[in-house]
């Protein structure tokens, strides 16, 4: 690979690496991150990696990811590594972990299912398996697989 | 152990439980015989809300109550009365709770026997949630087979019919599969078992897929047959010429094992000819009336009172 930098350092916000090539789309889109944004987000589309063949990397400035964005790159993306950047250095790197139990994050794909009724609770799921992605429906127990989890989030 | 316990999925209950279940049932089988009230359960009140019609369950259930010496307060048709004011469950059940020791549930939407007992701090049973879970009824099914047989792990079970929207069989699958058996199901291909829920049986567990009973049936302890609905057919044709092929008749019946049984969680339509009620294969009433014993056995267990 060449040496170049593909894409720019940032100064100071949050790098998102070893994204599966392709899934920085749905990053983006967990992200809420459109035109109206107010900074500068760099991405860069399956890029040669040692560890996956190809990746994903997106380079956000001036912006520092909640625990609840977290868990929702988790799910699109379980092997993002994630780089905390303060003035051009990264002062933090860990990756994202799929918690045991997903609380709010996406809904239960099964229509029929008591958590998309008008009742006081959110949708939960535990997670069933990490590797391939499976979780179960704390109320209905159906499971649902990495597809759906996708066309969820 | 049961005890306090909300029985919302069969994965609620061990398989230590069921042995325990089953012994306390045949004791109970006996107390119904005897036809004496063992007032295990004087001053308890069981609430019954059901938001779906439903006859066997819930007046095997309140039978049950009754039968132990305790009382039932119901709402016959909860859909009607909470929902139509817009309470929701979670403010229903909070309700009920105070106005009795245990309730039992059964709801048109999946999961909310679970969401019930989120917010109850009495103990819920489920009678049924959509096309979930109805684990009373699955118990009532092992421990038919459990009292015919004395054990469950070595049986080969045949389960034939609606093996997709039935309710019933599903939880039946996932509760025979922590044993070790081998399971034949038989099916028309457009009611075959959802390759979502296939993939849950575990691994060593043998499954023989089949469309047609005739090859597959003669070696089965015991045949489970389910309803095959009309309402599942758009085309009426191809529901009349598809029934015969998953009816059981006596030619059927002649080439089982001598000591096989036929099972039914009833109401059944044409799958059971009314002919083969007559042989000694028959135990789809038997094991309704079972719904009695096993029901009185849950209830005593899970109020703490054997």
């Amino acid at each position: 690979m060449d040496k170049t930098l593909l894409i720019a350092k940032i100064k100071d916000g949050t790098v998102i690496d070893h994204i599966s090539p392709g899934k920085s789309f749905k990053v983006l889109s967990i992200l809420n991150i459109d035109s109206s944004i107010g900074y500068t987000v760099t991405v860069a589309v399956h890029v040669p990696s040692k560890k996956m063949g190809f990746k994903d990397i997106v380079k956000i400035e001036g912006r520092f990811l909640e625990k609840e964005e977290l868990d929702r790159i988790s799910l699109a993306a379980p092997n993002a590594a994630i780089s905390i950047i303060r003035n051009y250095e990264i002062t933090e790197k860990f990756h994202v972990e799929i918690p045991e139990e997903i609380t709010g994050i996406i809904d239960c794909p099964n229509q029929n299912c008591i958590s998309n009724a008008r009742e006081p609770v959110k949708p939960r799921f535990l997670v069933r398996s990490k590797n391939p992605l499976s979780l179960k429906c704390y109320y209905c127990e159906r499971l649902i697989n990495e597809n759906e989890i996708l066309q969820n989030l | 152990m049961l005890k306090n316990k909300s029985l919302v999925s069969i994965d609620d209950v061990s398989n230590e439980d069921l042995e325990e279940i089953f012994t306390l049932s045949d004791r109970m089988l006996g107390v119904v015989e005897s036809n004496k009230n063992p007032h295990l359960m004087d001053s308890k009140i069981m609430a019954t809300l059901f938001y779906e019609p439903s006859t066997r369950t819930r007046l095997s259930f309140e039978s049950a109550m009754h039968r132990l010496g305790g009382s039932v307060i119901s709402v016959s048709d909860a859909s009607s009365s909470s929902v139509a004011k817009g309470e929701t469950l979670a403010d229903t059940i909070r309700m009920a709770e105070g106005y009795s020791d245990i309730i039992v549930m059964r709801h048109p939407l999946e999961g909310a026997a679970r969401l019930a007992a989120q917010f109850s701090s009495k103990p819920i049973i489920n009678a049924g949630d959509g096309s979930g879970q109805h684990p009373t009824q699955t118990i009532l099914d092992l421990f038919t087979m459990w009292k015919e047989f004395g054990k469950i792990d070595g049986l080969k079970i045949a389960l034939i019919g609606d093996l997709k929207y039935g309710r019933t069989v599903h939880s039946l699958i996932l509760a025979l599969s922590r044993f070790n058996v081998e399971l034949t199901v038989i099916s028309p291909p457009s009611l075959s078992i959802p390759e979502q829920f296939f993939s849950r049986i575990p691994e060593n567990v043998k499954v023989r897929k089949s469309e047609k009973m005739e090859g597959f049936v003669e070696d089965a302890d015991v045949l489970y047959v389910t309803r095959i609905q009309k309402e599942r057919f758009a085309d009426k044709n191809e529901y009349l010429s598809l029934i015969g092929s998953y009816s059981v008749d006596l030619k059927i019946v002649e080439s089982l094992k001598k000591n096989a049984i036929i099972m039914h969680p009833l109401p059944r339509i044409d799958e059971i000819k009314p002919e083969v009620d007559f042989t000694k294969y028959a135990r789809y009433f038997k094991q309704a009336s079972y719904g009695i014993p096993v029901r009185m056995a849950l209830i005593s267990m899970i109020l703490g009172v054997n």
